[in-house]
């Protein structure tokens, strides 16, 4: 039996990544842990988050888990989801300047202000509902239609120094990377926890795969 | 491509069981919260939005339980409102599986504690609940103003400078609705929601007077809104959520089908 841990640094809704893992993959043994040696020990890790980011990194460096995340996703199949995606970049640029793990090279930055729709219309800040996700071919597509929503809410967004990084964009207005891929890394914008079937499809993907490309 | 609109069904939830409140008076019993959401799920609902309106601390301790039980079957975004007060009453709906809370009269008799849920829990998870009511006449400017106790308490603050405060403090979205349409079915108070929804800068649900599938339209594009809130022409099986998604792509709307 295939085992997964979500970590737990006091940020956010877990209950719900979890159930989710646990109904996208029944035989699974989900976890949701703060212990370094579960994680290290498990065959797959979920690191999500919601929140501000100086308050995620000042909760995994107190916590350690700093040291613990920049190990595991070296070697293991590791999912990012929200804040645990923005949380592997370099830095960000919420809370004045935050340095971030620099897992992943680049910049999370905030949507303009007064951006606008084609018909004039101000687009609103935080990020939220359903957007179309133009998917860049890897493994944890499989069986999902390109282009199918997902369920984004967040005000900042990733930018990778390396494009070929980008797994998967939306647009508001504008295009930006809402998945990155780098080697066994695979980190979502969106919330695969909460995008309906789409969403499991997705998490059952990540729990199937061996974090090849 | 671009963001869909969202629809949200709302249940009325009295003791575990939804309710749904005529002008929050003559109340009818629609069922089974977790049947109910199932239901909604499968008809593509966006989110769904719980409203306890039980009355006891006691029977709270009920809706952490559905809320639980809806988060481990149901996988879209789930908001809880009615009752929150306190960090502690946030908490628990969040680790029940909650995503966003609704905070009602707690924010107009202490706005501060909007500001620190939005500090400890994030925006992104803070829904402010707006109950407005015109209070100007014919012959003068729009005006409305914040009511609680379920509309019958007027606050004399208006309503457009206190959702800017509310966002100011840390309001991730506002949940607004028009007391003088809640349950009269002839649609949503349209000045009154894209008065607000013009004049901040997060997510604005609509909600309050919804009859038929084109009010739910009419609030996007008249209102601009960007998310529109209904509860009976649901329960009652009048109309499906995939009705009125259809109906909203005819009138050119970007709705997830």
């Amino acid at each position: 039996m295939s085992s997964v841990v979500v970590i737990d640094y006091g940020m956010g809704n877990l209950h719900s990544i979890a159930k989710a893992l646990q109904h996208a993959e029944p035989e699974c043994d989900v976890r949701v842990t703060s212990t370094p040696n579960a994680i290290l020990a498990a065959d797959r890790v979920v690191f999500p988050g919601v929140g501000a980011i100086r308050d995620c990194m000042q909760a995994l460096n107190q916590s350690g888990l700093s040291n613990v995340i920049t190990e595991v996703a070296k070697t293991k199949p590791f999912l990012g989801i929200c804040l645990g995606m923005q949380a592997l970049l370099t830095d960000n640029e919420e809370n004045g300047h935050t340095q971030t793990l620099d897992i992943i090279p680049g910049r999370v930055v905030r949507f303009p202000e007064s951006l606008q729709d084609n018909d004039g219309n101000i687009l609103k800040i935080p990020h939220m509902g359903w957007n179309q996700v133009h998917q860049i071919q890897h493994p944890l597509w499989e069986g999902i239609p390109q282009d199918s929503r997902f369920y984004f809410v967040h005000s900042y967004y990733a930018k990778p120094d390396n494009h070929s990084m980008v797994a998967g964009t939306a647009d508001y207005p504008n295009a930006f990377a809402c998945a990155l891929a780098q080697n066994n890394i695979f980190a979502v914008q969106f919330h695969p926890e909460k995008s309906q079937a789409v969403g499991l499809q997705l998490l059952k993907n990540f729990l199937q795969w061996d974090g090849l490309l | 491509m671009s963001l869909a609109k969202r629809i949200i069904p709302c249940l009325d939830v009295d003791n575990g069981r939804v309710v749904k409140g005529v002008k929050f008076v003559d109340i009818r019993d629609a069922g089974d919260p977790v049947e109910i959401a199932r239901r909604y799920d499968k008809e593509g609902a966006d989110e769904l939005t719980f409203l306890d309106i039980t009355a006891t601390h006691h029977d709270r301790d009920t809706m952490v339980h559905v809320v639980e039980q809806v988060a481990s079957e149901v996988f879209i975004p789930l908001t809880v409102g009615g009752g929150i007060r306190t960090l502690d009453d946030i908490r628990r709906m969040l680790n029940a599986g909650a995503d966003k809370v609704g905070i009602n009269s707690a924010a107009v008799f202490n706005p501060d504690f909007v500001r620190e849920a939005a500090e400890r829990f994030g925006s992104q998870c803070i829904v402010v609940a707006i109950d407005a009511k015109k209070t100007s006449q014919s012959d003068e400017a729009d005006k409305w103003e914040i009511f609680t106790h379920g509309g019958r308490k007027g606050t004399g603050i208006d309503a457009v400078e206190w959702a800017k405060k509310m966002v100011s403090y840390g309001a991730g979205e506002i949940l607004l609705t028009s007391m003088d349409r809640d349950g009269t079915r002839i649609g949503f108070d349209l000045p009154l929601t894209r008065a607000i929804s013009e004049a901040v800068s997060v997510p604005v649900i609509a909600s309050g007077g919804v009859g038929n599938l084109d009010h739910l339209a009419d609030g996007i594009i008249d209102g601009k809104a960007d998310a529109v809130l209904a509860a009976s022409i649901f329960h009652f099986a009048e109309y499906t959520i995939q009705q009125a998604k259809e109906r909203m792509a005819e009138r050119g709307i970007e709705v997830r089908l």
